[in-house]
């Protein structure tokens, strides 16, 4: 036990910021996030990685947080729900959400909207099956799911739109 | 009202600005944890956490002992029992709490936990309710002396006998509501922070019903009211599940004043998911009477209902088997009788909980299921079975034999309506042909009617404290209002609805309206939020809050235009003189009057309480088809189709109404197919993290589709019902029917919950209709 309780020192970019810490080995990545770092959008829902609340980036692959020790990611980039918005601008993922009531109790939420960009920068026109199959280490209790991938389409289409709109220019 | 506006709630949650209870971080902030039983039933000899305190972090370790002088090794529950916070003599379940062990750090605290040495003297177990009253089990609750927790019945036992006696057709089954568990995705927790100098508490809690734990806090700690604050941040899910006072708060309360240190208790899911309220574990046994012809006759149930080791439902005080007299259900019956006896067990308290609206579920199941077991009975369609014995629309108000009198309700419209949607007799043809070729197909039907709005005060108390709910409206003199309510959302959305009700009563934009629950300090008195009571009782609320406000509003109204009361008239948002619409003031203008411009003899400011006790329940309805698949080869079920017509009455915000009935499908489908916390005779429990307890994802959740009636209830201020747990009391029965009735033609009369591949199977090769590799 003392051993582990010698600390490491990493190195890791959480949405874009760098950040130095001195952590124990055994210290996860999720309470790095949520304690050390005290950005708390990121929750615990279980200690079996069943349920994905807790779900983040790490070097873009959506990964539990609280399945990954905070030493694994030294060196690495990390992205987590206070990450998405822009300048004060919805990722079009929030927008879905927000507009198509793909959440009540907001819990799981978090953790499913990264679950959903993971998917949409793999497969940027996923199918309603392929959605659900992408959602499915996020459990939500609330919402019967339906609004959930309603929320995703709408943001694959919004994304969709707008990379449209980029390329047009290049043209 | 009516219209489906986004919620002002969900800002801070996609943006990961939510403030739940392990979010709030206090300086000099200790971590509770606890050591659990491995026994679920064991005296205990001795506990040495000599290791636990010498490990560095380790600040205070608390045992039962400590907490006898304070008298609060044990508290009472909310169905006038008491529960055990720790145990001092012996353990009644497994993973009870039995040791607190206050530390640094989380981490810490849980190296903590596995020092501390704990020697048990196992005893024989009691898990099976039936087994428990039999003479000679072992005894659960010396302190009781007997298993049997009460009894309860209701309707007219002898007239009933007679009924069933001259009956053409009795059918009878045994159904057993499963043991489940809410497992809202935030577990339960709570910070508990002493300050020692003005002898006060504050407790940011999980809690469904923040005033009353106040009270009850009063009452069993002895630190005055006005000394307790509890602040229900937000909630991830609450289900009936955090209703409770569960140990973790009293300890971590506790640790706080004995350490002087605010202190955090946040369950793991493997400690919540076995420790915390579960609900059902309901065991039935019901018959249905009817003529030949179809028409019902009477329902009869004995249950028996398992409530672990504390007798602690959350149910209304005057009802200990909740509100399952419902069980009559939407049909006009001329007798019944029902009666239900209660265990002690060794497992952990709970009952309701869960959507259910205090054990309608289980009213509901039974009855549903039961008409099914009857249309199969005399060969006659489900529907065509309900059709024939609905209460007819023209008999509401309807006093069912066991005394409610249902609002209103359009069963048969509810039903049309699934059955058109579904295209359902197209569907028995498919299914006729698919007989044929040996294929498993089924259609299930429920047209359950649901109570909820609880509750009318001459009827409905918690520990005395009747059931009405509150709504408190401030207006600024800008115009803008900020409005307190005693319920308490956990992701309800009723920062939108209820700013929705008030826009709708004094014209004021949703935006400019804030809603705030869950700070006993701020918000008005009330009972909280569960049993879908929150629209019937503070919805209700905030409607008479806002026309005390208008009324007040005439009057300044009057005096900015020079008009006499009773020559103004309101139309959202503004007075004006009647027969000149020029001569107006709007809400905002009066508002700013209130604090600017008052007259003579009217009080300055705008604002008005309202504590709404309800004349009556609500009852909503519905009816919902299933359509399922099963495999031959595996026994998998598959359900292709369902679909959910509600009638809640008159919506306020239909996107959030359907996302409420969504969410209940969703867990009426877990419940059907899925979950079930179980017991071997040991006390072992199985289903006690979500590695073993299944709970749906989006892969296997249906597509649900859903219509609705309106049939406002003719009571509520505006027409409104309440919705949230009808899909979990309704969608059951629906579930179940369609399996059974695949199933049927191999003559399998019933199936309990749930429904897995391998009791499908199972019950298919027992025909010999199993495909077998």
């Amino acid at each position: 036990m003392e051993g582990g309780k010698t600390k490491m020192h990493i190195a890791v970019t959480l949405n874009g910021k760098k950040y130095d810490a001195d952590v124990e080995p055994r210290l996860l990545l999720v309470h790095f996030i949520r304690e050390n770092l005290g950005l708390t959008g990121t929750h615990i829902g279980c200690d079996t990685s069943n349920c994905g609340a807790c779900t983040v980036l790490v070097d873009g692959k959506a990964v539990k947080s609280c399945t990954v020790l905070a030493v694994q990611t030294n060196g690495k980039e990390v992205l987590t729900v206070e990450g998405l918005a822009k300048g004060g601008k919805l990722h079009p993922i929030q927008e879905g959400f927000w507009e198509k009531h793909g959440l009540q109790c907001g819990f799981c939420t978090p953790g499913m909207m990264m679950a959903a960009y993971a998917l949409l920068q793999k497969n940027p026109s996923p199918s309603e099956e392929e959605i659900r199959r992408g959602i499915s280490g996020n459990l939500c209790r609330c919402t019967g799911y339906v609004k959930i991938v309603e929320s995703i389409q709408y943001a694959a289409d919004k994304m969709m739109m707008a990379e449209r709109k980029m390329e047009v220019p290049a043209k | 009202m009516g219209h489906g506006v986004k919620r002002k709630e969900d800002p801070r949650f996609i943006q990961g600005k939510g403030n739940y209870v392990d979010d709030v971080k206090l300086p000099g902030m200790l971590f509770l944890d606890f050591v659990r039983s491995p026994y679920a039933h064991a005296r205990i000899k001795s506990i040495n956490a000599d290791k636990a305190k010498a490990l560095p972090g380790v600040v205070a370790v608390l045992t039962g002992k400590d907490l006898v002088p304070l008298g609060l090794d044990w508290i009472p529950t909310l169905s006038s029992d008491k529960m055990m916070v720790l145990p001092t003599e012996k353990v009644v379940f497994q993973m009870q709490e039995v040791v607190g062990i206050v530390a640094e750090d989380r981490y810490t605290a849980a190296d903590a936990v596995s020092l501390v040495e704990v020697e048990y003297e196992p005893l024989p177990a009691v898990t099976n309710p039936m087994k428990a009253l039999e003479p000679g089990a072992p005894i659960v609750r010396p302190d009781k002396g007997t298993n049997h927790v009460f009894h309860w019945e209701v309707g007219d036992k002898a007239a009933t006998e007679k009924l069933f006696s001259g009956a053409d057709v009795v059918v009878k089954q045994e159904l057993y509501y499963p043991r489940i568990h809410v497992s809202y995705m935030e577990t339960a927790g709570c910070v508990a922070d002493f300050d020692q100098v003005r002898g006060h508490l504050t407790l940011w809690m999980t809690t469904q019903a923040p005033h009353a734990v106040r009270t009850v806090a009063a009452l069993v700690t002895k630190i005055p009211e006005n000394n307790i604050r509890i602040i229900s941040p937000d909630i991830g899910g609450g289900f009936g599940g955090k209703v409770y006072v569960y140990p973790g708060y009293i300890v971590a309360a506790v640790a706080s004043i004995v350490t002087g240190h605010p202190v955090k208790w946040i369950n793991d899911r493997s400690d919540d998911q076995p420790s915390t309220a579960f609900g059902r574990d309901w065991h039935m046994t019901a018959e249905l009477a009817a003529k030949k012809d179809g028409t019902m006759l009477g329902v009869r149930i004995k249950t028996v209902s398992d409530h672990g080791a504390f007798f602690g439902d959350a149910n209304p005080s005057k009802f200990p088997a909740g509100l399952f007299s419902i069980c009559t259900g939407s049909y006009d019956l001329k007798g019944g009788f029902a009666e239900v006896d209660g265990a002690y067990t060794n497992k952990p308290l709970g009952g309701i909980t869960y959507r259910c609206s205090f054990r309608v579920t289980e009213a509901v199941y039974a009855i549903e299921r039961m008409v099914d077991v009857l249309a199969y009975k005399i060969g006659m369609d489900p529907t065509d079975l309900r059709m024939k014995n609905f209460i007819p629309s023209n008999k509401f108000p309807y006093k069912s034999i066991f005394g409610w009198t249902y609002d209103s309700g359009n069963y048969t419209a509810a039903l049309k309506k699934a059955m058109d949607k579904i295209g359902y007799w197209d569907l028995r043809k498919e299914q006729a042909e698919k007989r044929k070729k040996g294929e498993l197909m089924g259609i299930g039907v429920s047209s359950f009617t649901e109570i909820v709005g609880a509750g009318p005060s001459a009827q409905f108390d918690i520990l005395g404290i009747k059931m009405f709910d509150s709504a408190e409206i401030r207006i600024h003199p800008t115009g803008k209002a900020i409005a307190r309510f005693g319920t308490k959302s956990q992701g309800q959305g009723h920062e939108t609805t209820y700013a929705q009700i008030i826009a709708e009563e004094l014209g004021l934009p949703i935006e400019d309206i804030t809603v705030e629950e869950g700070d006993t300090d701020t918000a008005p008195y009330g009972l909280g939020t569960y049993a879908s009571r929150s629209t019937p009782t503070a919805g209700a609320a905030a409607a008479m809050a806002s026309r005390k406000i208008r009324d007040k509003a005439r009057k300044l109204a009057a005096h900015l235009l020079e008009a006499r009361e009773e020559d103004l008239v309101w139309e959202r948002g503004k007075f004006y003189v009647k027969g000149s619409p020029e001569r107006a003031k709007t809400i905002q203008d009066i508002a700013f009057a209130a604090y600017t411009n008052h007259p003579p003899g009217v009080e300055a400011g705008l604002e008005a309480v309202d504590y709404y006790d309800p004349p009556n329940m609500t009852f909503p309805f519905g009816s919902y088809i299933c359509v399922v698949d099963i495999d031959r080869g595996t026994g998998q079920p598959k359900v292709r189709r369902f679909v959910a017509v509600d009638d809640c009455g008159n919506i306020i915000n239909p996107l959030i109404v359907e996302g409420q009935i969504h969410g209940a499908l969703a867990m009426g489908f877990g419940t059907s197919f899925l979950e079930e916390i179980k017991y071997d005779e040991d006390g072992n429990v199985f289903g006690a993290n979500f590695m073993d307890y299944l709970i749906p994802t989006a892969v296997e959740t249906p597509k649900w589709e859903t219509e609705k009636t309106t049939t406002p209830s003719p009571h509520h201020p505006f027409g409104a019902k309440g919705v949230g747990e009808s899909a979990t009391v309704g969608s059951p029965a629906a579930f179940v029917n369609a399996v059974v009735d695949a199933l049927s033609q191999g003559g399998i009369p019933h199936i309990d919950m749930p429904l897995s591949p391998w009791k499908i199977w199972n019950a298919l090769k027992e025909k010999g209709l199993a495909m077998e590799a």
